[in-house]
C-alpha cells in the first residue's frame, strides 16, 4: 500500500475527471434535441412559393398577399408616385441600400432598384412588415404618401424607403418574378 | 429533511449570508450529501434514483412534445405524425417519451417488488409506502391519459373501455362516465381534458415524490438485512457512496432504455395505434399497454355474479381492489422480521407472487376465452382456458396479501438475525472470501 | 448483485414454466375449414436491408417500391401523410421530385372568385387521395375502404407468440409490418380448404390478418410493372419492393434513428465503464 501512496491520488483524480467530463459531454448531447426541435420544421421550411394574379390592379391600387405567414404588399404605382420617389437623391436617404432580395446586397436604394425593374417600374412588391419592430404599416399614409407604421411612427415613401421615424431599414423586397404580365410568383 | 442534527457549516461569506436567510444549500447538503444510508444497500435500492431521472425525462420530453401536439380529434393523430416526420429530432423525442413511460413502469415495478421483498413497508415506514402507492396510482392515470393523446384506435377504444369501468357503479355510474367524457362517448371534449390532465398530473407526481423523499429521510432507508441502523459504522454518507452507485445503475438503465428507443421503439406499443381512431369500428382485440395487463386480467377474471354484485361490477371492484390492497400491506404483514432474507417461506411465496404477476400480465394480453376455473380444475380444459388461468392467478394474487402475509408472519420460523448491519456485512464478506461455493450454498450472500 | 440476478433468474424460470404450459396449449391445430385465429399462416421472415442495428434502406429498392405504389396501389390506396419533398430520401434530385409531383393534381383554393381549383402538385404537397372522401372510397370498393398507406407498415403486425416475442427484444425484430405485407401480397392464388365458406365478393388469403378472406383481389401479377434496373418482375420481388417502400413511408427517419442509436449506446457503454471504475474506487475502503 505504501508504495502506491504516491501514484494513487493522480490515478484516482484522472478517473474522476474523465468520468465527470464524459458526464458533461453526455448531458450536452442530450440537450441538443431539446433545442433542435424548436427550429422551423421540415414542412415549414418547404413552404412553397405563391403565385398572385394582379390583372385587376389598376394604377393606384394595391393588394396584400400572404406569404410565409406575413403580408406582402403589391402596388401598381401611379406616375406621380414614381416621380416623387425618383426625385429623392439616394444620399438623402436614411437607408441607402435597396434591401432587394433579387439584387446584390449593396445595390443602392434608387427607385429603379426598389421597383420591379425595367418596364415594370410601376410595380412595387414588398414584405409588409415594418423594419422597426414588426407591425404592418398602413398604405398611402404618412408624411411621404407611402406607408406609415402606426405602432411607433415610421414613415416610408412611395418606394417603401424609410424616411422618418425609428425604423432602421427600407421595407424588404422578397424574391419574386413576373411569370406572365399579370402573374407574380413570390418566393 | 433528515431532521435536527445538521452538520452543514457554510465556508464562504456568501454561504453564511444565504444560510441565514434561506438555508437551501443546507437542505441539499443534509439531504443529498451528508445524509447517512446503510452501507449494505444492493442494486435493488438504486431504482428510486432511476425513477427520479425517468420522471424528469418524461416531464422534459413531454413539455417539448406539447409544443408540437394539437389536442383536437381532427388534428391529434396528424400532429403526432408531424412530430415523427417533420419536427427536428421529433422522432427521437416522441420515442423517448412513449418508451420512457414503459421504462418508468419497469422501474416502478422493480421498486415495488424490492419493497415487498425487504419488508420496506413495515413500521415506521407505513406512510412512506402509502405515498409510494399514491405515486403509482397517479402514474397509472397519467400513463392512461397519455396513451389517449395520439388518437389511434387503441387510444380511442382504451379510453372507451376504461371510462366504461365507471358505468359499473350502481345508480350514478352513467352520470360519472358522462362527467369524465364530457359527452356520451369519447370525443373532442374527452381528448382536451385528458391532455390538460396529462400535463398536470406529472407535476402532482413530482409533488408527492417530494413528500415520499421527505418521509424517507425522516425514517431512513431499510436495507437487505431489515435491521435498523444502530451506529455510525452501519452507514455511509449519501455522497459519494450512494450517488455513484445510483449513478452506475442509472447508466445501465439508460442503456436498456436506449436499446428500445433506437432499435425497437414500437415493440412495447400496439400496431393498431398507428391507425387513426374510428368511433364506428372497434379493433378485433383490445389490449391496454403492458403495464396495466395484470390488472386487466383480474378485471376479466370475474365472469360470474357474486350475490347482488354482477360480474361487471365485480370485475371492476376486483381490479381496483388489487391496487387498494397495496395500501394496507403494512398492516397485513404480521411478521416480526422485516426482510425476506431471513424468511425462507415468505421468500418462496414472494417469488411465486412475482411469477404470478408476470403470468397475469401475459393472460391480460390473451383473449378472454375458455371455460373458467371449474373446467380448468375438473374438466381438464388446459388449452386456451385463459379465463380459468386468470381466475387461478387472481386467487393467488389476493391470497398472497390477504391470507399468506398475515398467516405466514404468525407461523413461520425466521432464520437467525445478525445483531447489526456491520456484523452482517463482515460475516458475509468472511464467507464470500472463504469459499466460492458459499455463494451457492447461501443464496443471500452477495459476492 | 448476485442475489438480484438469482432472483431474476428464479422469476423468469417460474414465468417460463407457467407460460410454457399455457403456450403449448395455444398452438393447437386450427380446424382447417373453420379457423378461429388469424392469420391462418404466419408470415415468413424475410431478409430486409433495413433490419438490425446497422440496417439501411436500399434506395434502388425504395424507388422500385415507389413505382409499384404509383402504378398499382395508388389507384385505391391513399398515402396522405407522405409529402413529395421527402422522396429526396429515395435518392431523387430536387428537380426529379418536382417533375414527379407535377404528375399529380391537387385541389387548392379558394381563388379570388372563391372557387376551389385543381393545380399540378409541388414538392411540399402530399400524395393526393384517389377518392374525395372515405364514403366515396367505400362506395367504389363494395363498402370496404382501402386503408391509407402512410403508416401501414407499422399498423400491421402478426402476433409473434411466446417465446418468440421474448427473443425479439434481443434480435431487434421490428419488421413484422413488411413481412406481413409481403406475405399477404404473395399469399393469393391458394385454393381454400374443402368445406370453407368464402363470403361473396371476398378473396381467400391464408395470410390475411383479420379473417379467411379480404375484399381486395390479388392486386399485382408477374410482369405487370416493368423494372429498368433488371430486377426480376415477379410478384415476390414486387412485394418485397413495395413492402420496403411502405416501411420507409411509415418510418422515414429509421436509418438516422439506428445510426444515432449506435453512437448513444457506444457512449453509454464507455460511460458505464468509467462510472463503474469510479464507483469501485469510491467504495474500495468500505466493506459492503
Amino acid at each position: 500500500m505504501s508504495a502506491n501512496d504516491t501514484i494513487e491520488p493522480t490515478r484516482r483524480d484522472f478517473l474522476y475527471i474523465a468520468t465527470g467530463m464524459a458526464g458533461v459531454v453526455g448531458a450536452g448531447a442530450v440537450a441538443w434535441p431539446f433545442i433542435d426541435q424548436m427550429r422551423p420544421d421540415a414542412s415549414t421550411l418547404a413552404l412553397a412559393s405563391i403565385e398572385v394574379d394582379v390583372t385587376a390592379l389598376e394604377p393606384g391600387m394595391s393588394l396584400t398577399a400572404k406569404w410565409r405567414g406575413r403580408p406582402v404588399f403589391i402596388r401598381n404605382r401611379t406616375p406621380q408616385e414614381i416621380e416623387a420617389a425618383k426625385a429623392v437623391p439616394v444620399a438623402e436617404l436614411k437607408d441607402p441600400v435597396a434591401r432587394n432580395a433579387n439584387l446584390p446586397a449593396d445595390a443602392p436604394a434608387t427607385d429603379q432598384d426598389r421597383a420591379a425593374g425595367d418596364g415594370k417600374e410601376n410595380w412595387l412588391v414588398m414584405i409588409g412588415v415594418c423594419t422597426h419592430l414588426g407591425c404592418v404599416p398602413l398604405g398611402q399614409q404618412g408624411d411621404f404618401g407611402g406607408w406609415f407604421c402606426p405602432c411607433h411612427g415610421s414613415h416610408y415613401d412611395t418606394a417603401g424607403r424609410i424616411r422618418k421615424g425609428p425604423a432602421p431599414e427600407n421595407l424588404a423586397v422578397p424574391v419574386f418574378a413576373f411569370v406572365s404580365d399579370t402573374k407574380i410568383r413570390i418566393g | 429533511m433528515s431532521g435536527g442534527h445538521s452538520t452543514y457549516t457554510p465556508k464562504s461569506g456568501l454561504g453564511k449570508w444565504i444560510d441565514a436567510r434561506m438555508p437551501l444549500p443546507r437542505l441539499v447538503y443534509d439531504s443529498f450529501i451528508a445524509y447517512p444510508v446503510p452501507r449494505n444497500l444492493n442494486y435493488a435500492y438504486t431504482f428510486g434514483g432511476i425513477l427520479a431521472i425517468m420522471l424528469v425525462s418524461q416531464i422534459l420530453t413531454g413539455v417539448v412534445l406539447a409544443m408540437h401536439y394539437t389536442a383536437d380529434t381532427t388534428l391529434a393523430f396528424h400532429s403526432v405524425e408531424k412530430i415523427m416526420r417533420d419536427v427536428n429530432s421529433g422522432w427521437l423525442l416522441r420515442y423517448l417519451h412513449s418508451n420512457g413511460a414503459s421504462m418508468f413502469f419497469i422501474a416502478v415495478y422493480i421498486h415495488i417488488f424490492r419493497g415487498l421483498y425487504y419488508g420496506s413497508y413495515k413500521a415506521p415506514r407505513e406512510l412512506l409506502w402509502i405515498l409510494g402507492c399514491i405515486i403509482y396510482l397517479l402514474m397509472m392515470a397519467t400513463g392512461f391519459m397519455g396513451y389517449v393523446l395520439p388518437w389511434g384506435q387503441m387510444s380511442f377504444w382504451g379510453a372507451t373501455v376504461i371510462t366504461g369501468f365507471f358505468t359499473a357503479i350502481p345508480l350514478v355510474g352513467d352520470w360519472i362516465q358522462q362527467l369524465l367524457l364530457g359527452g356520451f362517448a369519447v370525443d373532442n371534449p374527452t381528448l382536451n381534458r385528458f391532455f390538460a390532465l396529462h400535463y398536470l398530473l406529472p407535476f402532482m407526481i413530482a409533488g408527492v415524490v417530494v413528500l415520499h423523499v421527505w418521509a424517507l429521510h425522516v425514517v431512513g432507508q431499510t436495507n437487505p438485512t431489515g435491521i435498523e441502523v444502530k451506529s455510525k459504522t452501519d452507514t455511509v454518507a449519501f455522497t459519494p457512496y450512494a450517488t455513484i452507485k445510483d449513478g452506475f445503475a442509472m447508466v445501465l438503465f439508460l442503456l436498456f432504455f436506449a436499446w428500445f428507443v433506437f432499435y425497437i421503439p414500437n415493440y412495447l406499443g400496439h400496431p393498431d395505434n398507428y391507425i387513426v381512431a374510428d368511433p364506428l369500428k372497434t379493433p378485433a382485440h383490445i389490449v391496454p399497454e403492458w403495464y396495466y395487463l395484470p390488472f386487466y386480467a383480474i378485471l376479466r377474471a370475474i365472469t360470474f355474479n357474486i350475490g347482488p354484485i354482477d360480474s361487471k361490477l365485480g370485475g371492476v371492484l376486483a381490479m381496483f381492489g388489487s391496487i387498494a390492497v397495496l395500501f394496507i400491506v403494512p398492516w397485513l404483514d404480521t411478521s416480526k422480521v422485516r426482510s425476506a432474507v431471513y424468511r425462507p417461506w415468505y421468500k418462496l411465496f414472494f417469488w411465486l407472487f412475482v411469477a404470478n404477476a408476470i403470468f397475469l400480465g401475459w393472460l391480460g394480453s390473451r383473449p378472454a376465452e375458455g371455460g373458467g376455473l371449474l373446467t380448468l380444475l375438473f374438466a381438464g380444459e388446459f388449452r386456451g382456458n385463459y379465463v380459468g388461468y386468470s381466475q387461478l392467478s387472481t386467487l393467488y394474487y389476493f391470497g398472497f396479501f390477504i391470507v399468506i402475509m398475515p398467516v405466514l408472519g404468525l407461523i413461520e420460523t425466521p432464520r437467525r438475525l445478525p445483531n447489526s448491519i456491520t456484523e452482517a456485512v463482515l460475516e458475509k464478506n468472511k464467507a464470500g472470501a472463504g469459499q466460492l461455493a458459499g455463494a451457492t450454498a447461501a443464496p443471500e450472500t452477495k459476492v | 448483485m448476485n442475489k438480484i440476478l438469482k432472483g431474476v433468474a428464479a422469476a423468469s424460470l417460474a414465468f417460463a414454466c407457467t407460460l410454457g404450459v399455457a403456450a403449448a396449449a395455444e398452438e393447437e391445430g386450427h380446424s382447417a375449414a373453420e379457423p378461429t385465429h388469424f392469420p391462418i399462416h404466419k408470415p415468413a421472415e424475410m431478409d430486409w436491408s433495413f433490419a438490425g442495428p446497422f440496417g439501411t434502406y436500399d434506395k434502388a429498392q425504395l424507388q422500385r417500391g415507389l413505382k409499384i405504389y404509383r402504378e398499382v396501389c395508388s389507384a385505391c390506396h391513399s398515402m396522405e401523410l407522405v409529402a413529395f419533398r421527402t422522396l429526396e430520401d429515395l435518392g431523387y434530385s430536387e428537380a426529379q421530385v418536382k417533375t414527379l409531383a407535377a404528375e399529380y393534381e391537387v385541389e387548392d383554393g379558394p381563388n379570388a372568385d372563391g372557387e376551389m381549383f385543381q393545380r399540378p402538385a409541388i414538392p411540399s404537397d402530399h400524395f393526393p387521395s384517389p377518392y374525395p372522401n372515405s364514403a366515396a372510397a367505400a362506395a367504389a370498393n363494395n363498402g370496404a375502404v382501402p386503408p391509407d398507406f402512410s403508416l401501414i407498415a407499422k399498423a400491421r403486425a402478426v402476433e409473434r407468440g411466446f417465446p418468440t416475442f421474448v427473443f425479439d427484444i434481443f434480435t431487434q425484430y421490428a419488421e413484422g409490418g413488411p413481412d406481413y405485407i409481403h406475405a399477404l401480397l404473395t399469399g393469393y392464388g391458394h385454393e381454400a380448404p374443402e368445406g370453407m365458406e368464402i363470403a361473396a365478393g371476398t378473396h381467400y388469403n391464408p395470410y390475411f390478418i383479420a379473417g379467411k378472406s379480404l375484399a381486395m383481389a390479388q392486386p399485382i401479377t408477374d410482369g405487370q410493372v416493368s423494372y429498368e434496373d433488371g430486377s426480376p418482375e415477379t410478384v415476390d420481388q414486387y412485394s418485397r419492393d413495395v413492402a420496403a417502400f411502405l416501411m420507409w413511408a411509415a418510418e422515414p427517419h429509421m436509418v438516422a434513428r439506428k445510426q444515432t442509436g449506435f453512437s448513444v449506446i457506444a457512449f453509454l457503454i464507455l460511460f458505464a465503464g468509467l462510472v463503474y471504475l469510479t464507483k469501485r474506487k469510491v467504495w474500495s475502503a468500505v466493506p459492503h
